[in-house]
């Protein structure tokens, strides 16, 4: 595609016409030609092209002619090899957390150790409950999609989704079982499917090879050597995730109805814990306020109204709006947070540092060109009390409203 | 508060010191035996199996109980088996246990095995146990992030409890060697597993390298050189504050942390 020249009627036909107002403009500058005299002359600066930021670059190397050259199509995106299993030997199932419906890091390293087991022969099925967000099955290596949706797995059911796992046993049979041993839900999952199944799983496993895996045991002082077992719990970076390879992702259905089963623990729901309580290496949602914000009242009102834990860049702190302990970056905390919401933070390399593990972070700031914007998900370009003060007052409209449903 | 018919069982093991290796209570397990005392007080009961003579049990019997019971069974033999055939027999309501054992393999199984072979419910992360009614328990189960969630499950059930529970009191020296461990005779099964395992001192994990896969030069000094940028956020410039924090408040309803 991007190889094919592709010409330019319009401006072959400016080129013809010599009194077109746009002839000299679009004449292609000679750079150097043969003098009268036979001396060769250069314009210096027809030399080079404007690069895509609006500065001067000259390429020596002769390999770019220039924007003036060639019109090719848009680059495409490069396509990684397709990985086509068409009668898969035998199925390697792995069950992806899939905390907030996307694949985790975790999830990806188990799916490049799913794919290492696989080798070409085998399928890689990825077995996802409920809705799921993530669009990218296909670059993290999951050949199988075994979609189980259903009100029965919502929210905690755990005795439910092991019925359907011993229904997807029956059906594929499959040669090893991959879980994430991890306290998002894989490693309860798992022990719970090893029990049910039967067999002993090698938890905690951090190296399989050559049918032998080697996991932590007891308080992490020892490792335990074994034959792979059939189930697998593994730990984090268990295995490089899956990254010069593209999957199909077909779509795999059950045969069987999934038994039913009565729900001997019911879920009453999440109960509301203090955010400030929360240690903030480890909060979920952080709201985070730097030099921007002018009234921290509000700042508290909004934390307080979204229930999120309340961080600082280093000026507010250095300020005195913030106590220490709640800095944010390389010199204060570390955040994992799934959503980051900044206030007024510039983004200074020390801060985006300290929010690199984080997954969403939405920039509210008044400089279009600052560094967190260029690192947000979605900025929102304002001022940040007036943006604040819409927000409070739609947290507790929707607070209220859920209130009265529940009434 | 609690009713006095509560019968409790908490499930203990010797752990290791996670610098010197020597025997101590293990951490978790206290922490189960603590939930125990909170709730039953001194009608808890308290089991082992193993060793009788190990001295790090006496510890447990430092947090105020009179006595423990231990299943007599060498250090290779498969708690398990006798474990269930000790618990259906013995009346028990709630039965407490760490969630993972700091010496041996370590695998968390017990829990899920034990649930699996009396078939009781199972509650994992236990952190609080809020009432016990007409044989119903409403529980909270710690979640990752600190975060809660309210159970409701029907007595007999088991509970694993991980480091969200309340601390563990101190163990005092009186108590701990007044206290009486009654050992019982059992028949020891043999666990297979170390016939084909084999414990080793933990090797350090190698760490992940930073691989770029760059064929050319510039790629090469592109990725060395990158900003950390998410590339192609949204960007809401010229917007009212309203339909701002109206795109903010959706993406927090899509990511579900408003609650």
């Amino acid at each position: 595609m991007s190889d094919i020249i592709r010409r330019d009627p319009r401006a072959e036909w400016i080129a013809r016409n010599r009194l077109h107002p746009l002839h000299a403009a679009m004449q292609k500058v000679e750079s150097s030609w043969m003098g009268p005299n036979g001396v060769i002359r250069k314009n210096p600066h027809a030399v080079g092209f404007i690069g895509p930021n609006g500065i001067k670059r000259i390429d020596r190397s002769g390999a770019q002619q220039g924007g003036a050259g060639k019109r090719s199509a848009a680059s495409a995106v490069v396509q990684l090899p397709l990985h086509v299993v068409e009668q898969p030997a035998f199925h390697i199932v792995v069950v992806p957390d899939m905390v907030g419906g996307r694949l985790s890091s975790h999830d990806k390293d188990l799916l490049g150790l799913a794919n290492k087991l696989a080798g070409s022969d085998g399928a890689v099925v990825a077995v996802v409950f409920g809705d799921y967000k993530e669009t990218a099955f296909d670059t993290a290596g999951v050949d199988r999609l075994l979609h189980i949706e259903g009100e029965v797995f919502d929210g905690y059911a755990p005795e439910q989704r092991v019925l359907a796992l011993s229904a997807v046993e029956s059906q594929l049979a499959p040669r090893h079982w991959l879980l994430p041993d991890s306290r998002t839900g894989g490693g309860e999952l798992g022990r719970r499917l090893a029990a049910k199944l039967g067999e002993r799983p090698a938890t905690r496993v951090w190296q399989v090879a050559d049918g032998q895996c080697i996991g932590r045991a007891g308080a992490g002082q020892q490792d335990l050597l074994r034959s792979a077992p059939r189930l697998i719990l593994a730990a984090v970076e268990c295995a490089d995730p899956v990254s010069d390879t593209r999957h199909e992702v077909r779509p795999l259905q059950l045969e069987d109805k999934i038994a039913r089963c009565l729900p001997r623990i019911e879920d009453l729901g999440a109960v509301a814990v203090n955010p400030a309580l929360i240690p903030m290496a480890e909060a979920e949602f952080i709201l985070s306020g730097g030099n921007g914000v002018k009234d921290w009242a509000q700042f508290h009102q909004a934390a307080e109204a979204l229930g999120a834990t309340e961080g600082a860049s280093r000026v507010a702190v250095d300020d005195g709006f913030m106590p220490r302990n709640r800095q944010v970056g390389a010199t204060g905390t570390w955040v994992t947070a799934r959503v980051y919401l900044a206030v007024g933070i510039s983004g200074a390399i020390q801060h985006l540092q300290g929010i690199g593990a984080c997954d969403k972070v939405v920039a509210v700031n008044m400089d279009p060109g600052c560094d967190m914007i260029k690192r947000a998900d979605l900025s929102v370009i304002g001022d940040s009390a007036e943006i604040l003060a819409a927000l409070i007052k739609l947290a507790t409209e929707y607070r209220q409203g859920g209130a009265r449903d529940a009434a | 508060m609690q009713p006095k018919s509560l019968n409790i069982i908490s499930l203990v093991s010797v752990g290791a010191h996670p610098t010197s290796g020597r025997a101590r209570r293990a951490e978790q397990d206290a922490r189960a035996v603590e939930l125990g005392l909170r709730l039953a007080g001194d009608q808890l009961q308290v089991l082992h199996a193993g060793d009788p003579h190990e001295e790090a049990l006496r510890a447990y019997l430092g947090m105020g109980l009179s006595e423990m019971t231990v299943l007599e069974q060498p250090k290779q033999g498969d708690a398990l088996p006798l474990l269930s055939n000790y618990l259906k027999d013995s009346g028990a309501q709630l039965v407490l246990t760490g969630s993972q054992a700091e010496t041996g393999e370590g695998s968390g199984m017990l829990p899920f095995l034990l649930a699996e072979q009396l078939g009781w419910p199972l509650v994992v992360g236990l952190a609080e146990v809020e009432k016990v009614d007409n044989g119903v328990a409403e529980v909270l189960q710690a979640l990752p992030r600190g975060q809660r969630r309210r159970l409701k499950v029907r007595l007999p059930f088991l509970a694993s409890v991980d480091n969200a529970a309340p601390a563990a009191r101190q163990s005092a020296y009186g108590p701990a060697r007044r206290g009486q461990l009654v050992a019982e005779d059992v028949a020891v099964v043999e666990d297979s597993l170390l016939a084909e395992a084999q414990l080793q001192p933990a090797r350090p994990r190698p760490k992940r390298l930073k691989v770029i896969k760059a064929k050319s030069g510039a790629e090469r000094m592109k990725a060395a050189t990158a900003k950390a940028s998410g590339g192609g956020g949204q960007v809401l410039k010229d917007v009212s504050p309203e339909q701002g924090a109206e795109a903010i408040f959706k993406l927090l309803i899509e990511e579900g942390v408003l609650r």
